[in-house]
């Protein structure tokens, strides 16, 4: 049995969307951070859909591009969030303002 | 006549060396005069005027081989667009005649010199002087060999300025002299800027010769006159009125004559060699040099003429009223002056030119006598101070060295001086056979023939000479010593006396240049100056002049021989003629007139425009009122009207609309991470949007 590509789209648009809400909504850096693995994820999972829809392999070529520089992100990221704690002692992404204008 | 024809060209050549002497002299004594000493200043000095006479010898050779003369280019000097002006010199029988007058006359009164100046730097204290006389002189030297030589217009002004800054330079030689300390200095400044007024008349008439004739070398302009005819009697009328200006300066005539008395505050042999023999006979050189111009314009030679009588007179009545013994001379000389320029606008050049000559020998004679009267008066001054016990009151006694009346019986105390003075003082009377009365009795033959009102001046002027003179003789050396200084004159030295005596030989047997019937003077210069019909000797002229003469020395002795002049005794002629000596004592009154018709109007105006034009005009009005309180205004609305509002307001506004727009813009800046996200969602979703919808 296989799952129509537009149930997959579907689940990559809602957990895209979920991403998206909570990139915006959550104040913890780390729950942020999570969100933008999550539309990271979602737009991998767009790919494999239509990779699979096409039969094509350059979609899964580029997710596992996705999923290396995902995983730099993720490093570099963490890294960032542990030097605003260690300097903050707070990783609440409204008390970064100091670009404030 | 000694040489072929055209032999003399190479002798031409050596025409420069004339100016070149005294210049190597003027030089030599500035570098190395002071160190050397006296001995070798005088001697270079002396040498180079010497030197300068052997020249000019070698042009009358060469003339006489070649009459017509030459003229030797030394260099180019002006070329601009149509004027060109070497710088030649001239040699025909008129610049040769001067050139040898001048430079031998000269190399006398440098021999004087030598012996006077030693004693009158030591008199006046200050020995370092010697050698800046001698280099003065002998740029003087150069200076009128410049002027005689000159072949145009403008080299002959070189040297008229030059020869004016000698005399200039000579006059003030003791500027710290003199009345107040600054006579001399005011003598100086007032005998140069009387010659200014000259020059100015000089240089118009330059100008407004090159105008007409487009040249000035004197050859073409005369060609281009001629040529011209009737056309050019205006303008020629012009020329040589403001010539006529020009000589009255340089030849102290009337009305500028009366810088020469005042000039006699220069040392002896300066007014001897200046203010007698040479500088002063320039401006009738000019006028014989331009005689073609006069002979084209017979009513300028009218003027000149009577301005020469006039002037003629006028000095003799002056000379008479007189006690200052170099005063005298001077305004005889300006009396034998007026003599020559008489003769010259009467186109009697010859006679102009002849009397130039012999005036040269008996008035430098004169002067340079007269210069060792005041020395030996001097010398017996200081002799009697020395040797006065110190009760007696007289050792202190002011003393005028120039005084006639303080002279007095100086004939057995200096017998040369005394000799030589009065063969100076016969001539200068005109009796003959002496010099004088050959020359004064060509221009008074001439004036009879030619001009009763001029002839009846000029002989008047000529007794008055002869009464001036022998008043003057005997007031110095004749009666008893009027003065202590007096009573112990001695005798000058040597190198004063021989000189004395050579210039007493060419005043006695100067009248052979030109002999009546003989004219060798005449026909010399008639190379030059054309054919001048020979003034005949007119025996009834010549014997009411010598008459005349001989009355004058007879009055003068009635009046001062037969009972000498007393210590501080007024003079006699006051008693004879009464407020008419007070005026020729005060001079006419020229000075003051002069003064107060000029000099004083002058300071007047320019005291008035000082302080009227000047000050509150210019100073006050112009610039504080209009351009300062003006300019006050103007920048004052600039900076408030323009600067502030306008440009000051573009900034600030800029300013002020960068940092509102900024005020709102900031707002968008919330710091907030979240906020970015979201207008990058809201971009994506627009993109997207129009991308799917369009």
């Amino acid at each position: 049995m296989s799952i129509p590509t537009e149930y997959v789209l579907a689940l990559s648009a809602v957990l895209f969307s979920l991403g998206v809400i909570g990139v915006l909504v959550r104040r913890n850096a780390l729950v942020v951070f999570m969100s933008v693995e999550l539309m990271l994820n979602s737009a991998n999972l767009a790919f494999i859909a239509f990779a699979r829809a096409y039969q094509s392999l350059s979609g899964q070529v580029f997710v596992f591009f996705t999923i290396t520089v995902a995983a730099a992100e993720v490093a570099v990221g963490l890294a960032l969030i542990v030097a605003i704690f260690r300097s903050k002692h707070s990783i609440d992404v409204d008390q970064m303002s100091s670009l404030k204008g | 006549m000694f040489l072929a024809n055209g032999a003399g060209g190479g002798l031409f050549g050596l025409a420069p060396l004339i100016i070149l002497f005294p210049v190597v002299g003027l030089f030599t004594n500035i570098l190395f005069g002071r160190r050397r000493g006296e001995r070798f200043v005088g001697l270079v000095a002396s040498l180079a005027v010497a030197l300068s006479f052997g020249v000019a010898v070698t042009q009358l050779i060469a003339l006489l081989g070649q009459p017509e003369g030459a003229r030797v280019i030394v260099a180019d000097w002006i070329a601009i667009g149509s004027l060109s002006v070497p710088w030649a010199i001239q040699v025909d029988s008129l610049s040769v005649t001067m050139m040898l007058m001048v430079s031998g006359v000269s190399t006398l009164i440098h021999i004087y010199a030598t012996g006077y100046m030693h004693a009158d730097v030591r008199l006046q204290g200050d020995p370092a002087r010697y050698t800046r006389f001698f280099v003065y002189f002998n740029l003087f030297v150069a200076a009128m060999m410049v002027l005689v030589t000159g072949d145009s217009f403008l080299t002959l002004f070189v040297g008229w300025e030059g020869v004016g800054l000698c005399s200039y330079l000579l006059i003030g030689f003791w500027y710290e002299k003199g009345a107040g300390g600054i006579g001399n200095a005011v003598a100086g400044k007032k005998a140069f800027i009387t010659n200014r007024i000259g020059d100015f008349g000089f240089l118009v008439a330059m100008f407004l010769a090159y105008w007409a004739f487009g040249s000035l070398q004197f050859e073409e302009v005369f060609q281009r006159a001629e040529e011209m005819g009737p056309a050019g009697a205006g303008v020629l009328t012009a020329i040589t009125l403001f010539l006529l200006l020009g000589a009255t300066g340089k030849s102290a005539q009337i009305p500028l004559y009366v810088w020469l008395p005042d000039a006699m505050a220069g040392p002896t042999p300066v007014s001897a060699l200046i203010h007698a023999a040479t500088m002063v006979t320039a401006g009738i050189y000019m006028i014989a040099r331009n005689h073609v111009l006069f002979g084209l314009a017979p009513a300028s030679a009218n003027v000149v003429a009577l301005v020469g009588a006039a002037t003629a007179l006028w000095a003799a009545s002056i000379a008479v009223g007189q006690y200052d013994i170099k005063k005298v001379l001077a305004y005889s000389t300006i009396s034998q002056l007026g003599f020559m320029i008489a003769a010259a606008g009467l186109g009697a050049y010859v006679a102009a030119m002849f009397h130039l000559v012999t005036h040269a020998f008996f008035k430098a004679l004169l002067f340079l006598s007269a210069g060792s009267v005041i020395q030996g008066v001097e010398r017996g001054h200081h002799h009697a101070a020395d040797h006065a016990p110190p009760s007696a009151g007289h050792a202190g006694e002011a003393l005028d060295p120039n005084d006639m009346r303080q002279m007095g019986g100086l004939r057995n105390r200096m017998p040369k001086t005394f000799v030589v003075y009065v063969v100076g003082a016969l001539a200068l009377a005109g009796i003959p056979p002496l010099a004088g009365f050959f020359s004064k009795d060509e221009i008074l033959a001439e004036a009879a023939h030619l001009q009763p009102a001029v002839y009846i001046l000029l002989t008047s002027a000529a007794f008055l000479t002869a009464f001036y003179i022998g008043r003057q003789i005997w007031m110095v050396f004749f009666g008893e010593p009027r003065s202590e200084a007096a009573a112990h004159a001695q005798e000058s030295p040597a190198v004063m006396t021989i000189p004395l005596m050579a210039l007493a030989l060419l005043a006695f047997f100067g009248g052979a240049l030109n002999l009546p019937r003989v004219h060798s003077l005449g026909r010399w210069l008639a190379h030059t100056l054309g054919e001048v019909e020979a003034g005949e000797f007119r025996l009834e002229v010549a014997a009411l002049s010598t008459a005349l003469a001989l009355l004058g020395i007879g009055l003068a002795w009635i009046l001062y021989a037969r009972r000498p002049l007393a210590r501080g005794a007024d003079d006699p002629l006051r008693r004879v003629l009464g407020p008419l000596f007070a005026g020729m004592e005060r001079k006419w009154g020229v000075d003051e007139a002069y003064n107060f018709l000029f000099i004083q109007r002058y300071v007047d105006l320019s005291r008035w425009l000082g302080d009227v034009i000047e000050a509150r005009f210019w100073h006050d009005w112009f610039h504080d009122s209009v351009l300062g309180r003006g300019y006050g205004a103007a920048t004052r609305w600039l900076s408030e009207g323009f600067d502030l509002p306008v440009i000051d307001g573009a900034a600030n506004g800029l300013a002020s609309l960068t940092r509102a727009a900024a005020d709102r813009l900031r707002i968008v800046q919330t710091g907030y991470v979240r906020t970015y996200a979201l207008s990058l969602l809201i971009g994506v979703v627009a993109v997207l949007g129009y991308l799917l919808l369009r």
